[in-house]
């Protein structure tokens, strides 16, 4: 840029070949730029990590996998190494992931590194999605990189169905006819859709290499394009960071990329990758071999799909069977329609409507750079807790037939246990949740005015006895006392001095949500504490702020 | 000829034709159900066995089913079970029952091999049922694993789970894993059909069907999952729930390590 300074003249054959590079690509400026920006440090920021580099992993055994897989529904007889299956009829889809796993050097092991790492790429997108909504990181201006985040999940989901769909095994079989069997329970267009997708009636022909075109080019090409976008997002916005001595809204504490976090980074990919491939070397995974080639009419039992999708799986198995209904001749199935589209449908709509919910009711419209723990946000934490026992209570489900024979209880009690618990259960975590946060912002209340009771008791001269507080550092009262505490916003009138009736909504949505709350100890009620001293009787101190308030 | 010639315009005639093509069916019928019934007792008991058995019996078993093995209100009439469901139920410990539940649960038998058959003998004795498998019956030698397979995935996987660990039925009960059941054991199971489970008669699935299921539970048994520790062959569920545990768990224990110097 700076023209006064004399042009680099490089004095080696690799600085020459460097520079002549650099000069035409722009390298050094980019290395500048992004090699400086400061990322900040907690545990909680890397699941982001951890779900981008078991994708990477997905494309690299992926990859693999493709060379050797063969996406084809034509009819063959089993001719490999596994006896059980020896002359068995099967798809060449089946046989091919049969070959993979017994008759390809190292096939195996990089089909389990294959599901594995799908496994751990949605488990570790759920665990970073969980982190930015408990911490708040989805507020101004990160509301549009949530969306994308969550359009990410939905894609890996997608990815994760049509991948676990493609050995065309008895397992993977059951689940494509319960798909089948959901959308052909649309009404009126149902089983147009069916017929459009499996080319004809279920199975077909067709299914296995549509799904194959989906799994290996287009979902991949959307989640590469998403996580370019979020990524991107983050280097615009910087990363967030919890209120720390020295940390604000305004900047970011951290280490620069180049060198420390890129080599970190680094090696973090690599123990991820190890974590993936000792799981693929030791344990099993998906073994097809068990299931035998798909054939409509046998059903195993345990038949569940890959844990991400169970909370789907989970829903039909909570529904009663009762709704369904003959109308003119036609069959409406909402036994099987309801619980398919319902439960994931008002999870999704939350999970991508929160940021601007939340801003509506707060009516909060600054920048936030800085993470609330959870405690002193009470009921988005309460709500998330909510949010994740309906999730789990679904999920459960899924695995119904496995609760009932591993804790030997009946089927039919786990049912409906689960489907009281499917309603209660989230009120319970909400209301539960919810007070323990207060609870927990209390006691840091008390800690930050009062300092931490040491258990020394002193006698006084006058014969009084007390329990001596020690008084915190200044670094740990700056995070107890240093978050912000929203207050219920009643409705306000309009320009035209009226109160609309949204309005009035969102006034009742704050009282919900901010009538409870416990305010950070202002400075001029921790000068009064401590003035008092630390070893003051509980009345008395509350006299002495008192007085000092006012 | 002439002479059935000349009476076919017999008042009767009709009549003989029905009854001798009812008795040719029927004749058949009997032919060809008898050839798939349950082949007959393979081993025979002596007299005394069946004696030795009625007093076992009395002692241990008469309490649920009645004095002449007739039934009563708790247990049911045990005539005709044939021999093997006196086996498969008293061998594997399932009987006598330990309390009453959902189902007999499995147990350490309670008699050895001798006290067992001669119970068999005696209810063997009370009418004609299915006999223990003799040892060709249990010949797997010359069995078709891959065969087993497709029949057990047909006729067994949807209770017992594809690769015969287990599943859940109604109100508490439910399909045993198979893993370790004997050979006799299995294919008494198969052709009593205790507790919930159908039976599965020579008609159904022939002699040498179940040889090939017993070929194809074998090889599972004794050939452990290629891909690493088998994580019960529970399917996706154990799978997620080893991925959320030891996965994540360790990764996480990493980004903490990973992170503590920091700040």
């Amino acid at each position: 840029m700076s023209t006064s300074t004399a042009p680099y003249e490089p004095k080696t054959n690799v600085g020459r070949i460097t520079n002549y590079v650099d000069q035409r690509v722009g390298g050094s400026g980019m290395v500048r730029e992004f090699g400086r920006k400061v990322f900040p440090d907690h545990w909680t920021f890397m699941f982001g990590e951890v779900a981008l580099y078991s994708f990477v992993i997905l494309l690299l055994s992926g990859t693999f996998l493709t060379f050797f897989f063969d996406p084809s529904m034509a009819e063959t007889h089993y001719d490999g190494s596994y006896v059980p299956l020896k002359g068995v009829e099967m798809s060449m889809a089946y046989a091919s992931s049969l070959d993979i796993s017994f008759d390809i050097r190292g096939g195996l092991f990089m089909r389990q590194v294959h599901h594995w790492s799908a496994l751990l790429f949605v488990a570790a997108m759920s665990v970073h999605m969980l982190r930015v909504f408990f911490t708040g990181a989805f507020r101004k201006p990160r509301e549009l990189n949530w969306v994308v985040g969550a359009t990410l999940l939905i894609l890996g989901l997608a990815e994760g169905f049509t991948g676990y769909s493609l050995p065309d095994d008895l397992l993977s079989g059951n689940g494509l006819r319960i798909i089948d069997g959901v959308i052909k329970s649309i009404p009126i267009v149902g089983t147009y859709i069916s017929f459009f997708l499996f080319g004809g009636e279920f199975p077909g022909t067709v299914i296995i290499p549509r799904l194959y075109v989906l799994h290996i080019l287009l979902i991949p090409a959307f989640i590469l394009l998403m996580i370019a976008i979020h990524l991107f997002m983050v280097v615009v916005h910087k990363h967030t960071q919890f209120a720390g001595p020295g940390r604000t809204n305004n900047n970011v504490v951290g280490f620069p990329v180049g060198p420390v976090y890129a080599a970190k980074a680094g090696g973090f990919f690599f123990i991820v990758f190890g974590v993936v491939a000792l799981m693929a070397g030791m344990f099993t995974i998906n073994p097809i071999w068990n299931y035998g080639p798909y054939d409509p009419s046998p059903i195993s039992a345990g038949t569940q799909p890959d844990w991400y999708i169970g909370f789907v799986d989970g829903a039909l198995r909570l529904m009663p069977g009762v709704w369904e209904f003959v109308i003119f001749g036609y069959t409406l199935s909402l036994n099987v329609l309801l619980p398919a589209l319902v439960p994931a449908g008002i999870l999704f709509a939350l999970l991508f409507l929160w940021p601007w919910l939340e801003a509506w009711v707060t009516k909060d419209k600054r920048e936030h750079h800085l993470l609330d723990r959870p405690r002193n946000a009470p009921t988005r934490t309460a709500i998330g807790v909510a949010g994740v026992i309906y999730y789990c209570v679904l999920w459960a489900a899924a695995s119904s037939d496995l609760i009932a024979t591993h804790f030997s209880i009946s089927l039919n009690d786990v049912i409906y246990w689960l489907r009281a618990l499917f309603i209660l259960g989230p009120i319970i975590g909400f209301v539960v949740s919810k007070r323990i946060a207060l609870a927990l912002q209390r006691k840091d209340r008390e800690i930050a005015l009062h300092g931490r009771e040491t258990g020394r008791i002193v006698r006084l001269p006058h014969g009084e006895f007390i329990e001596v507080h020690e008084p915190l550092d200044k670094y740990k009262q700056y995070k107890l006392v240093n978050f912000e505490s929203h207050d219920v916003l009643p409705a306000q009138p309009n320009a035209e001095g009226k109160i609309t009736k949204t309005e009035k909504a969102r006034g009742l949505l704050s009282r919900i949500f901010f009538e409870d709350r416990v305010a950070p100890a202002s400075p001029a009620e921790i000068r009064a504490a401590h003035a008092h001293g630390h070893g003051e009787v509980e009345g008395e101190r509350e006299k002495k702020a008192e007085v000092s308030g006012h | 000829m002439k002479a059935l010639s000349q009476r076919r315009r017999h008042p009767l005639t009709a009549v003989a034709l029905l009854l001798m093509g009812l008795l040719l069916t029927g004749g058949l019928y009997a032919v060809a159900s008898g050839a798939n019934e349950a082949k007959a007792q393979t081993s025979t008991f002596s007299a005394e066995d069946i004696a030795e058995g009625e007093k076992l019996f009395i002692a241990n078993c008469a309490t649920c089913h009645g004095m002449e093995a007739g039934g009563t209100e708790t247990g049911p009439s045990l005539v005709g079970v044939g021999a093997a469901a006196v086996h498969f139920q008293v061998g594997t410990g399932r009987m006598p029952l330990q309390m009453q539940g959902p189902q007999a649960m499995e147990k350490p038998a309670q008699f050895n091999e001798e006290e067992t058959r001669q119970m068999a003998a005696y209810v063997a004795s009370l009418g004609p049922g299915p006999a223990i498998p003799s040892e060709e019956a249990l010949d797997t030698s010359d069995a078709d694993v891959a065969h087993g397979g497709e029949l057990f995935r047909v006729n067994c996987a949807m209770c017992h789970n594809a690769a015969a660990a287990g599943g859940a039925l109604t109100q508490g009960k439910f399909a045993p894993a198979l893993s370790g059941v004997s050979d006799a054991h299995a294919y008494e199971a198969m052709v009593t059909g205790p507790q919930n489970m159908p039976v599965f008669n020579d008609a159904t699935l022939p002699p040498e069907g179940k040889q090939d299921i017993l070929a194809f539970l074998n090889y599972i048994d004794d050939n452990k999952s290629p891909g690493g520790a088998a994580l019960g062959s529970l399917g996706p569920v154990s799978e997620g729930l080893f991925l959320w545990i030891a996965g994540l768990g360790v990764i996480i224990a990493f980004t903490i390590w990973l992170t503590s110097r920091s700040s």
